[in-house]
């Protein structure tokens, strides 16, 4: 109650101007198939580009995009923590976000792996279960989405370098997506795909982990990566944000010649898409 | 205090290890022999790897279900059997009763086989202390109790030793030749240990499985060190975990090559005994008096909790710390407690309170690999999330979390606060990355310049303004 009288006196303060509230979509045409994003928080605070780079692939290859700015995180951190009061707090918040009943995209195997399998379990004797788990049935991974709709076809695009595959932990054990992703970069060509670097091992961000046990969730990323270097990778395309942000400090960090990219940005750059967002580039299929 | 104490331990061990990349070599050249024996007698010994654990899994969960029922059972066919049982509630009924059994019995020498459970009582020490002295007869155990360490892993107790240490180890403990070479090393532990069996009046096990139906006592090794322990002294102890029964003697058929499979990646291992009791009249061999110490020590307060209850029908094959990333960097030691790893983090924290143990629960970047690899199919993982819950339930959390996400859940989730604070975020990650120490500095999440919900926005007026 307090957290909540305490919230309505700041948002009194400050009203923020009405542009946020909005739900914009963009380049709707009548007969397009249609896509709500969810920007993950760390997407949408560090790493912009990778939400840029999604937007500009899926609207390239035929769908138009929805986003709704009030959403921020699934509540991942506080759940992971052991702190499920505030991560149910987080997750209703995060459901009343996306009213209606379209389909939802992200770019984040965890987030995805905390809707589909946690939240239900959350909001048990919960009046709002029902509705929560509609919006579960809603939220599909970017690779997951490709495949049900079976949009391979329409991604084509030349890229380079001697490429290792890292799947998210929770993507691959959670959601048992293994295929999908390599599927969607064998429709690429130029690039060399090193197979035998795309074994499952943790690259140890683990959210809360990260920041309790950071020695050793730095150690974990630095073997990931070691891994991949052993391998003869000069890139390394991800499927999370999480594994990415601890990839790309590891490499930082211990100054490793690899790059580290998000599917979705491998994808955009293979495509000529640009880093700015752009929704009116249509592919002609 | 005691809680900081072995959660700042804890750390430092596991930093030390991390950094330790020789350590970091070893350990992966042991499992990735370990990996190939296992993926290979997976494949050539199951049609179906998955079906089997399914079957073993419910076996396992019905058992547990049954708990109280089916240890009565035990306890009723062990004695028919003329097994005297006892009932300790925790380690320090343990360790009295087999201080209790070791004075009555004059006892002076002990052997014991590899088990875990007397690693968690801390029995060794307690009976050197009424002098009685005890001879480790698992050759890795014997290893590690030469060397005056802990069991580095519950199935294979050395394998942080390169064979040039322990010969280095045995030259300097038995006097054996300087030698690396594991037939020479092996022929030595043994001569010391025969002499050992021989001079031995009290043989101390653990139990690997017990059968409900016959009061049995189960044991499966490699060596013949159980055996011998079990034969040759006048007394044999077993101690063992209340969660290792099993209902019925054929479902053996079963457990054992899953045991042998994800232990060590064999198809049976060579030995596999049981045992229903003492010497008979008109029996040649075995003990005379044979004991069953059934060890609660936390184990009905895990069975208490609905969710936790499966973490009871572990067969501790050691699978899941084979598997884990976090144990592999770390090693067995740095958790300082008889069960490392993943099942040592979820069942530790139950056994030995959560105030001084749930540091281990959270030492987990919940990959779950754990649970892929478990052969009776516990999620690990997520009872390792269970039990972060139990903390924060249980207000033994950290202050300082318990008001940070409150804080973040007041704040974060809400799009309007965050946007407020974006510049303060923005501004902090600076500071931060300028200010932190140079090893630091790109571990250090820079907030964007622009979050995408500004982009978007941007993106949005330029349009309309078009």
């Amino acid at each position: 109650m307090e957290q909540i009288f305490f919230l309505f006196q700041v948002l009194h303060l400050l009203r923020l101007p009405k542009s946020g509230k909005q739900h914009l979509s963009t380049g709707a045409l009548l007969d397009e198939k249609q896509v709500t994003l969810f920007i993950p928080c760390l997407v949408d605070q560090l790493y912009p580009e990778i939400g840029v780079a999604l937007c500009n692939v899926l609207s390239a290859i035929g769908w138009s995009v929805n986003y709704t700015p009030e959403h921020t995180c699934c509540g991942q951190p506080a759940f992971n923590a052991g702190h499920r009061p505030e991560a149910k707090q987080a997750a209703a918040a995060f459901v009343a976000a996306f009213p209606g009943s379209g389909e939802i995209v992200t770019v984040s195997g965890s987030c995805t792996a905390m809707v589909r399998v946690y939240y239900e379990e959350l909001f048990q004797e919960d009046a709002r279960l029902p509705e929560v788990s509609r919006f579960v049935g809603r939220l599909a991974e970017f690779s997951e989405f490709i495949h049900r709709h079976d949009l391979y076809h329409k991604i084509q695009g030349v890229q380079r370098g001697r490429v290792g595959f890292h799947n998210s932990c929770h993507s691959f054990r959670e959601l048992h997506i293994e295929r999908e992703p390599l599927r969607i970069l064998r429709c690429l060509d130029g690039f060399e795909l090193i197979e035998s670097a795309n074994k499952q091992i943790c690259c140890g961000f683990g959210g809360v982990f990260y920041l309790k046990y950071s020695t050793i969730s730095s150690a974990m990323g630095g073997s990931r990566l070691q891994y991949f270097l052993d391998a003869g990778a000069d890139t390394v395309v991800a499927n999370d944000p999480g594994c990415i942000m601890q990839m790309r400090q590891e490499a930082a960090s211990r100054k490793l010649n690899i790059r580290i990219y998000h599917l979705v940005e491998f994808l955009a750059q293979a495509m000529g898409l640009g880093c700015e967002l752009n929704l009116s580039k249509r592919s002609a299929g | 205090m005691a809680l900081a104490g072995e959660y700042r331990s804890f750390l430092h061990r596991s930093c030390v290890k991390a950094a330790d990349a020789s350590h970091h070599l070893k350990i992966l050249k042991a499992i990735a022999s370990y990996d190939t024996a296992v993926e290979a007698m997976k494949k050539s010994q199951f049609e179906s790897w998955e079906r089997a654990r399914q079957v073993a899994a419910s076996v396992k969960r019905d058992a547990v279900s049954r708990l109280p029922e089916l240890l009565e059972q035990f306890e009723a066919k062990a004695v028919e059997n003329g097994v005297e049982v006892v009932w300790a509630a925790d380690a320090a009924e343990a360790r009295a009763a087999v201080l209790d059994i070791a004075r009555a019995n004059g006892v002076r020498q002990a052997v014991k086989s590899k088990s875990m459970t007397t690693e968690e009582i801390e029995l060794n020490e307690a009976l050197e202390s009424i002098g009685v002295k005890i001879w480790e007869t698992d050759l890795g155990e014997l290893i590690v109790q030469l060397a005056h360490e802990r069991p580095y892993h519950i199935v294979t107790p050395a394998m942080h030793k390169s064979r040039a240490e322990i010969g280095e180890l045995f030259h300097r403990t038995l006097g054996t030749p300087l030698t690396d070479n594991a037939e020479e090393l092996t022929q030595a532990a043994r001569v010391h240990l025969r002499e050992a069996f021989c001079s031995a009046e009290l043989g101390i096990t653990g139990a690997n499985f017990l059968i409900a139906s016959l009061g049995a006592v189960v044991l499966t090794e490699n060596e013949g060190n159980a055996r011998l322990t079990t034969a040759c002294p006048r007394i044999h102890v077993a101690v063992a975990g209340i969660e290792k029964i099993l209902p019925r003697l054929e479902d053996l058929e079963l457990f054992l090559p899953l045991l042998a499979t994800s232990g060590t990646g064999q198809q049976l291992t060579c030995y596999n005994t049981i045992i229903r009791g003492p010497k008979r009249s008109g029996e040649p061999d075995g003990p005379e008096k044979m004991y069953v110490i059934l060890l609660d020590n936390g184990r009905s307060s895990i069975y208490a909790e609905e969710k936790l209850r499966v973490s009871l029908t572990c067969i501790r094959c050691g699978a899941c710390l084979n598997a884990c990333p976090v144990y592999r960097l770390i090693g067995g030691h740095a958790y300082n407690t008889a069960y490392p790893g993943p099942i040592g983090s979820v069942i530790t924290p139950h056994l030995r309170g959560f105030p001084g143990w749930q540091h281990m629960s959270s030492a987990s970047s919940l990959c779950g690999a754990c649970s892929e690899v478990c052969p009776v199919k516990i999620d690990l993982h997520r009872l390792l999330l269970e039990n972060r819950w139990h903390a924060h339930r249980q207000r033994t959390s950290s202050i300082i979390w318990r008001l940070g996400f409150w804080a973040w859940a007041a704040v974060y989730p809400h799009r309007k606060c965050l946007q407020m604070l974006q510049p303060f975020f923005r501004l902090g990650s600076r500071l931060a990355g300028l200010a932190a120490p140079r090893d630091l500095r790109g571990r250090i999440p820079q907030v964007a310049g622009r979050s995408f919900s500004e982009l978007w926005q941007d993106y949005e007026r330029k349009r309309t303004n078009s």
